[in-house]
């Protein structure tokens, strides 16, 4: 781990105390996640940090079990919208032909509908459950990862390696596999930092629209819609989850930065 | 002593290099270099690559490519210090005292522009002449250039034009402010040989009836023989040997010289035809997806277990498709592919394993034929695995075996190909060949993207692996000296068919038809005044038709 910079060791910490606090939730919140504690949105004290909600429910509390559930849901999306476009995405390139125009032109299709009214349609006619959500958010985001993918590999393609491989024989899952992802990987992670992000938002923005994560469960996006009518009393509650989602952003991408450094070497990220 | 129209003294000129996942580092690109070039004189600038001949050309416009520093010395020009001139009288002086034609014409015009408005931009720029005198000139230009219908050149664009003339429009624009010093920056590398020869001529023209001075770069000395009057070697930013023409052909001083004059010189005796090709193709045509013209038409050759084959020909010949055809990845139209007796599927999906082992192929550019993430002895060690089922320790055995066999020894099975020369990756190439213990590997255009010495080091082990392991070769090439270097039978192509065919000796002795006579006398020779005698016989000829 030696010669990380600062800015990424910053960056890393962060997202380690980020995932740290979203795993070990109940050891760390002071209260439990629904208990009414005190009263409809006290002040900050040496009682509740950040003040009580709506309520009056520990802020903190809400935001620690919060932050659980919007990583949590976030990040399996974008393993599942990663792992199925990257796949897609590179087997239409392999192939190429009928197998590309069927897969690209219904990618195209999934992708002319806004995403957010799409999944607005589907959750409010499925049960709104954790798997439900992820499905939705992962299989909506794939299409995007599928585009860039597909794009990247059809470049690697051509390349003299592959053909390479080809003429020794080798069939389209060691081509896939062995010399298209390696060689698309730079731009898949910069992705990735990108999509996590859009994730976390996304879930945010389906819990403020009340078709996310349903009450009791706290996520970020529906602590901001249980508090927004505060924002006019001068109650900063509902800014809380805007800076956690901030600082989150910035960490990860400056993660995602440093790893992409260290793909992009074709040296095999050494002397770096 | 005339009074030098450029001096440079201890030129030095550095860059900070930015590789990836490192620290930036600074480079010296050109250290202590100094030249001098009187009026009206040429003066060659050769060596390899990365000798810094463009850098040191592009100095004497005191420009340096992004990122690069000329950072010591004096660039004296006319008798004014240039290298901390001011970006105003820069841009006084270049396009009127200096100009510069770049190698690759093609991606030097703006393709959206016709001819002429580009020729003369540079003279109208600077207020030389009036724009009618500017069109006149650059008709003037365009005729000593021999360029076709002089009058109407200048209406046409960049794409109605072939390359060679493209690259002498551009030497009319570099030519048309009348400059005291025009550069050539490798202005006939990227042409083909038949090509090469008359820009070649027209360039060594027009220089004599302009009276301009030049620096002409390259890296080819056969051809810098014929326009310079002095040569100076360049290697690794430093000065090698500077002296005539005549005194570096024929006395080089240095070791390094007088391997560059001796390249191609390998002595290999041609094999004759014995027993059953190991390859045999008959009445091969072919042609790419929707297009309505044969690219290939029927083409008929056979190679001979152990020997050389190459096909030689110019872009567009049909070489390289043919290649294609055998490998599997262009099924003929017509036409059938015999190997070791048995007849070959034309598509690579209907080839068996075995088939596909025997037969491997080797690529032009070795940057692009490797996994950059994969470490040399995975590119090695696959086709082990999957033709052999070798694995563990037996496996890496064998890569250090056949990195032994091509004069790489220890310690680069762990490395990535971007921490190898371009020689050394060729070398894998081969080795990654040489694995699947083939009877036939086709050889496309493999050395033509390599410096003339690093080629001859490939070439050589190329004829040893032969010997040893008496695998058999289709040479791709259009380069003749390779050709005499290690071929058994030759094939010509031109326009898709084979123009000429037999062994080495029967092709190289005349008499000859048109083409091949063409082709031949159109390979520069390391001698002087090879030019004009070459010129001169074909007027003759043609006078005497």
């Amino acid at each position: 781990m030696k010669g990380i910079p600062l800015a990424a060791l910053l960056g890393l910490i962060i997202t380690i105390l980020f995932f740290l606090m979203a795993i070990f939730a109940p050891l760390i919140a002071p209260y439990g996640m629904s208990e009414t504690v005190g009263d409809v949105w006290e002040p900050s004290s040496s009682q509740f940090w950040l003040g009580t909600d709506n309520i009056g429910r520990d802020l903190l509390t809400r935001m620690i079990y919060g932050g659980r559930t919007t990583i949590f849901v976030a990040s399996l999306a974008t393993i599942l919208s990663f792992t199925l476009g990257a796949v897609l995405g590179f087997t239409a390139a392999v192939y190429g032909g009928l197998v590309d125009q069927v897969m690209s032109r219904t990618n195209d299709l999934v992708m002319s509908i806004p995403t957010l009214i799409f999944a607005l349609v589907v959750l409010s006619v499925m049960p709104v459950t954790l798997p439900v959500l992820i499905l939705v958010m992962g299989l909506l985001d794939s299409t995007r990862v599928f585009r860039l993918s597909r794009a990247v590999a059809v470049d690697i393609n051509v390349m003299d390696f592959v053909e390479a491989a080809r003429l020794r024989g080798e069939g389209q899952r060691w081509v896939i596999f062995r010399e298209i992802l390696p060689n698309a990987l730079s731009p898949l992670v910069a992705e990735l930092g990108l999509r996590f992000i859009f994730a976390i938002l996304f879930i945010s923005t389906l819990s403020f629209l009340g078709l996310g994560i349903q009450p009791p469960g706290a996520d970020w996006g529906g602590i901001v819609k249980e508090n927004r009518e505060g924002i006019v009393y001068g109650i900063s509650a509902a800014l809380y989850p805007a800076v956690a989602i901030v600082t989150l952003a910035i960490s990860v991408n400056l993660v995602a930065d440093w790893a992409l450094n260290r793909t992009t070497s074709l040296k095999g990220g050494r002397g770096g | 002593m005339a009074e030098a129209l450029l001096e440079i003294n201890n030129l030095r000129i550095e860059a900070t290099v930015y590789a990836p996942g490192e620290k930036p580092r600074n480079a010296v690109i050109v250290d202590d270099v100094s030249l001098r070039l009187e009026p009206g004189k040429v003066m060659g600038l050769i060596g390899e690559s990365g000798a810094g001949k463009s850098t040191i050309g592009l100095a004497a416009l005191a420009y340096g490519r992004g990122g690069i520093r000329l950072s010591g010395g004096k660039i004296m020009l006319n008798g004014r210090e240039i290298r901390r001139a001011s970006s105003t009288e820069l841009r006084g002086l270049r396009g009127r005292e200096v100009t510069y034609v770049a190698q690759s014409a093609a991606a030097a015009f703006n393709p959206a522009k016709r001819l002429m408005e580009q020729v003369i931009e540079a003279t109208l720029k600077h207020n030389l002449m009036p724009k009618t005198e500017a069109e006149a000139r650059a008709v003037e230009l365009f005729r000593t250039l021999s360029l076709p219908e002089p009058e109407s050149f200048g209406q046409r664009y960049p794409h109605q034009v072939s390359g060679g003339q493209l690259q002498r429009a551009m030497t009319a624009m570099a030519l048309c402010p009348k400059p005291d010093l025009v550069i050539f920056d490798e202005p006939t590398t990227a042409l083909d040989v038949t090509t090469q020869i008359d820009v070649l001529a027209a360039i060594k023209t027009a220089i004599a009836t302009s009276g301009v001075a030049a620096l002409y770069i390259t890296h080819d000395l056969a051809v810098v023989a014929q326009v310079s009057d002095e040569i100076m070697v360049l290697r690794g930013g430093q000065l090698v040997e500077h002296g005539t023409v005549q005194q570096i052909i024929e006395e080089p001083r240095e070791d390094y010289t007088r391997a560059l004059v001796s390249v191609h010189k390998i002595d290999h005796r041609e094999k004759l035809p014995e027993g059953e090709p190991i390859l045999r193709a008959e009445g091969i045509t072919a042609r790419y997806g929707a297009m309505n013209e044969d690219v290939l038409s029927d083409v008929s050759v056979d190679l001979y277990a152990g020997q050389t084959l190459a096909l030689v020909g110019e872009s567009g010949s049909g070489k390289s498709t043919m290649a294609r055809v055998i490998t599997g990845l262009l099924p003929p139209r017509e036409g059938t592919l015999v190997f070791d007796g048995n007849p070959l599927p034309g598509a690579l999906k209907d080839r068996s394993r075995e088939e596909l082992r025997q037969l491997q192929m080797i690529y032009q550019m070795a940057d692009v034929a490797m996994n950059p993430r994969q470490t040399i002895a995975t590119i090695i060690g696959r086709p082990l695995e999957f033709y052999f089922n070798m694995r563990g320790r037996e496996r890496d055995a064998r890569v250090q075996e056949l990195l032994d066999a091509i004069e790489l020894g220890e310690g680069y099975a762990d490395r990535y190909p971007a921490e190898l020369s371009g020689g050394q990756k060729q070398r894998v190439c081969i080795a990654r060949a040489l694995a699947a213990k083939p009877k036939l590997i086709i050889c496309d255009e493999v050395t033509s993207a390599l410096d003339p010495l690093v080629a001859d080091g490939i070439l050589k082990l190329l004829l040893n692996l032969q010997k040893r392991e008496g695998v058999a070769y289709l040479f791709i090439t259009h380069d003749i000296a390779t050709v005499r270097a290690i071929a058994d039978s030759i094939a010509v192509m031109y326009q898709g068919r084979v123009q000429r065919y037999g062994t080495k000796t029967e092709v190289l002795t005349p008499p000859f038809d048109d083409y091949t006579d063409l082709l031949l006398s159109s390979v520069p020779e390391m001698e002087l005044g090879w030019l004009e005698r070459v010129l001169e016989h074909r007027r003759m000829e043609s006078a005497g038709n």
